[in-house]
């Protein structure tokens, strides 16, 4: 009887036990790490920064996918917002500490690695290689080593057990896709075969090459002239070609580069609700495996009111707010007449919406041909690639272009 | 809901509405209690039978036990049911809740909470704030607009629990907007259309009896105010009755035709049913209940039975004196549509109190149109959140469930703490607005709470007496609502007297 009884009250709490899990990691590591980030924006309103707090807490693929598909990347997430703000604050080895402990949870953080590591770097040149600068890259070392040797201590015992761990995290054997993403490998695979074309050796040499050929120029200007804001934008575009062009990439990944965004959201907040719906808008194949399918349309729903509402994302289309001054100034230098920025984001912005709007109507209601039975799931990729492709120009664009800090625009190809 | 500052002027409204829709499409996969079943039911036997079997019909357990116009409503929406499920209209179907039926129900729900919207957005037109802050979140417009919108108590009993409260709320702000607007015909339609969806709402029905035949049939006032008995109407107390009997005709026409108005008459009143709820109602009956098990179990002898008082008492006698005896004050005295709102709380409170066979959702008809006071003055404001947060508590019993228990507690904090800082904003120079007492009290909530749903599940009395929580739940909250009953009653009273004191 007494067994029985007990057996009855611990089902009835492994039933509240795994969601509310979630819910106390989220509330320990990730939620505090939003909400100190917007308190301490710097020129926004008290009101901005509470309309950013709600923004970035309400987007739909990290609630989506923590508490519906049930994984913990907030905790993994949330470290890694603690690094970005303890470095906005030249706590830098907090910062440090922060970040391995964000890769250590999770290894997917390692896309936002060379980031942080060009942005110290670029930090530790600042302040001159003799004297300051060697002493602070020294002390940063110290601290990256002495993390990662706690967190690996209990499996330092023999150099092969080591090695299955690294075989374990990063699983080359399994080939460049697996189901279908919204990467560059997989909507090319649409048209070319890649992976009959292709050996696995080259595949991954392949997708090795364009990875650091398309993140390389960010990361260069980033190291020559470190700034947070250029910093933030680095962490955006090396996680997004990663993204795009990595191996073996799942479409959660997509939360990488939407958690950076998310910082963003105050200062442009047409382009980052934009890229924050279609990151969105691509897990919506694994959402519908899920049953997500009503949770994903009211959240994203939401999501769009409050951003709409809060930061009259329609009515601040200028060359100004879309941070593409200079960029459209170069391009004028070339065309005088060239003053269509506003109004083609616009439209784009529109066309998109409704196109994603139309894809998932489509997904959840129709049945696909026989002929073609992932139609629309190959579709969503499809198009959310091309987005992201987008964003990619747009993102390097604004690091490239950007000259906030005073210095002379140094043009890097 | 951040809204951008003085943004245009329906976009903050419509954009509270939406919010709290989307909220609600959420709660669509939760827990719902029996009340689904019997909606269903409803459904099948009205798409089903003939209206003569309508009344009659008794398969399921759940008959049809409301007035006429609610069963042509759930008539209307099973011609639409049938594109969902067909499964879900027929009758033998019991407990039948394929995930067609429950999003078919759920979302006509929600849907009809348009009409409640609607109401919401008519009361905020006719607030009376004092001093409209500049802020848009400190006008009281936005106040009423989300403690009415997001109010907790509707959320967790129409759109968890399963019932159709918002769009007959709906009916019943609108018709006091109407009587604001003084367009008094259209109150009483609206009043006497409500009266045959749900029969419940008879508990406020000598408020607008009173109110309708003062301000309405007598025309002129003397010059103090009081009642100029020679300006009678006949002409306007006949409009009214033709309405009355109008709605009448039409809603129960139908069954006199067929001599069926006492089987509808013993379905609407079960008088069966004991004085009590299973779950006790947090009334003086509750409170009386207590007292008599105390003495029972204390050993002294109890004269005291519930029997005793049900056979010799009807219970409806003290609330219909409480309602009388106000109503004629009102009659003596013109306060006006204000007047006429306190009055109806009144009632609603009162028969809460001292009804027969209430049911603690009834809570919901005091706190409404409370809400439309509270924004208005500080002190009405104390009785709002004193009675809105007890009231909201006594509801959490209705929510038994595990996976509902994050849900309604985050919820209930999420209302309890914008109704406690907006409606301190909003009256920041008047002081406080409840005493030390009164926070204690509210404050001791918490406590019980984690007792009631942690702490007692875990001890051996669980078996014994699995009744505990609900006793203390109700007991407690009695406490709290009958405190703030007599506080709204002795300041409109001492409101009155002030006011008579003025005219003189």
């Amino acid at each position: 009887m007494e067994t029985m009884k007990l057996r009855g009250i611990g089902k009835k709490l492994l039933t509240i036990y795994p969601s509310n899990n979630v819910l106390i990691a989220d509330l320990l590591v990730y939620i505090p790490a939003v909400i100190l980030y917007c308190c301490y924006l710097k020129e926004t309103s008290t009101k901005k920064k509470i309309a950013s707090a709600l923004c970035i807490l309400l987007y739909p693929s990290l609630i989506l996918i923590d508490y519906g598909h049930f994984q913990y990347n907030s905790v993994s997430l949330g470290f890694a917002l603690w690094g970005v703000l303890f470095l906005s604050y030249d706590w830098d080895l907090l910062g440090s500490l922060a970040f391995c402990l964000a890769i250590n949870y999770k290894q997917m953080e390692l896309y936002h690695s060379l980031p942080f590591f060009c942005y110290l770097l670029g930090k530790c040149f600042q302040k001159g290689l003799t004297g300051k600068g060697l002493v602070l890259l020294i002390k940063i070392a110290f601290t990256v080593v002495a993390s990662f040797v706690i967190c690996w201590l209990p499996f330092c015992t023999e150099v092969e057990q080591i090695l299955q761990v690294l075989r374990r995290l990063f699983p080359i054997d399994r080939g460049l896709f697996e189901d279908k993403v919204a990467n560059i490998w997989c909507s090319l695979s649409v048209l070319i075969k890649i992976k009959n074309v292709m050996s696995p050796q080259t595949q991954l040499k392949l997708s090795f090459a364009f990875t650091f050929l398309t993140l390389l120029p960010a990361c260069i200007k980033l190291t020559l002239q470190p700034s947070l804001r250029r910093f933030k934008f680095a962490l955006v575009s090396c996680a997004l070609s990663f993204f795009l062009f990595s191996f073996q990439v799942h479409e959660k990944s997509i939360l990488l580069v939407s958690i950076p965004v998310c910082l963003m959201i105050n200062e442009i907040p047409l382009m980052c609700t934009w890229f924050l719906l279609v990151s969105t808008f691509s897990l919506l194949p694994l959402l519908l495996k899920d049953g997500l399918l009503l949770a994903y349309v009211v959240t994203t729903l939401a999501f769009l009111t409050v951003c709409a509402t809060s930061f009259s994302i329609f009515e601040k289309t200028s060359e100004e707010d879309l941070q593409l001054k200079s960029l459209s100034l170069s391009i004028r230098g070339y065309i005088p007449s060239f003053r269509a920025f506003p109004k083609i984001i616009k439209s784009l912005f529109i066309v998109s919406v409704t196109l994603m709007g139309i894809l998932t109507l489509m997904s959840a209601t129709l049945t696909p041909p026989q002929k073609l039975p992932d139609l629309f799931p190959v579709s969503v990729s499809v198009v959310s690639c091309l987005h992201f492709l987008f964003f990619l120009t747009y993102f390097n664009a604004i690091v490239l272009w950007d000259s906030r800090n005073g210095r002379n625009q140094k043009k890097i190809n | 809901m951040a809204a951008a500052a003085g943004g245009s002027g329906g976009c903050w409204f419509l954009a509270l509405a939406l919010g709290v829709s989307l909220l609600k499409c959420l709660l669509i996969p939760t827990y719902h209690s029996t009340d689904f079943e019997v909606h269903r039911n409803w459904l099948a036997i009205t798409h089903n039978l003939p209206v003569s079997q309508w009344y009659y019909e008794a398969t399921s357990e759940w008959t049809l036990d409301y007035p006429p116009f609610f069963a042509w409503f759930e008539f209307a929406l099973s011609h639409v049911a049938k594109y969902f499920d067909q499964e879900m209209l027929v009758i033998q179907n019991l407990n039948y809740s394929s995930q067609a039926t429950v999003f078919f129900q759920r979302l006509s729900v929600i849907f009809t909470d348009i009409l409640f919207v609607y109401a919401a957005h008519e009361c905020c037109r006719y607030v009376n704030g004092k001093r409209p802050g500049k802020e848009l979140l400190e006008k009281p417009m936005f106040v009423l607009a989300v403690l009415l919108l997001w109010n907790f108590g509707l959320l967790i009993v129409d759109h968890i629990h399963f019932q159709y409260n918002g769009f007959l709320f709906g009916l019943m702000l609108l018709s006091v907007a109407r009587l604001f607007q003084k367009r008094h015909l259209e109150g009483a339609l609206l009043f006497a259309v409500l009266l045959h969806f749900k029969h419940i709402y008879i508990y406020v029905a000598p408020a607008y009896c009173v109110y309708l035949l003062r301000s309405y049939c007598f025309t002129e006032n003397k010059a103090d105010g009081s009642l100029k008995w020679s300006s009678f109407s006949f002409l306007r107390i006949t409009l009214l009755g033709l309405i009355v009997c109008l709605v009448s005709a039409l809603s129960l026409g139908p069954f006199a035709v067929l001599g069926q108005l006492p089987q509808v008459i013993s379905r609407l009143f079960p008088f069966k049913r004991g004085l009590c709820h299973a779950y006790w109602a947090p009334n003086f009956w509750a409170l009386y209940n207590a007292v008599d098990k105390t003495l029972a179990v204390v050993g002294t002898v109890n004269y005291l039975n519930d029997r005793w008082i049900g056979s010799r008492i009807p219970a409806h006698c003290p609330s219909f004196c409480d309602s009388t005896s106000h109503t004629h004050l009102y009659l003596h005295l013109h306060i006006g549509p204000r007047g006429f709102l306190q009055c109806l709380i009144l009632c609603a409170l009162s028969s809460f109190m001292f009804g027969w066979h209430v049911h603690e959702k009834a809570i919901l008809l005091a706190i409404l149109p409370l809400s439309l006071l509270s924004v208005e003055s500080p002190k009405r404001a104390g009785i709002y959140l004193i009675l809105t947060t007890t009231g909201h508590f006594s509801l959490f019993p209705l929510l038994f469930t595990p996976p509902e228990i994050a849900t309604k507690i985050l919820l209930m904090l999420l209302f309890t703490v914008y109704s406690f800082s907006s409606l301190r904003a909003l009256f920041r120079k008047e002081g406080r607005l409840l005493n030390w007492l009164e926070t204690i009290y509210l404050i001791a909530l918490v406590p019980l709470e984690i007792f009631c749903e942690i702490v007692f599940p875990l001890t051996p009395w669980k078996l014994k007496f699995p009744f505990i929580p609900l006793l203390l739940t109700s007991v407690y909250c009695a406490l709290g609502i009958t405190y703030a009953w007599l506080k709204l009653y002795v300041s409109v009273l001492t409101e009155s007297v002030t006011v008579r004191q003025k005219a003189e």
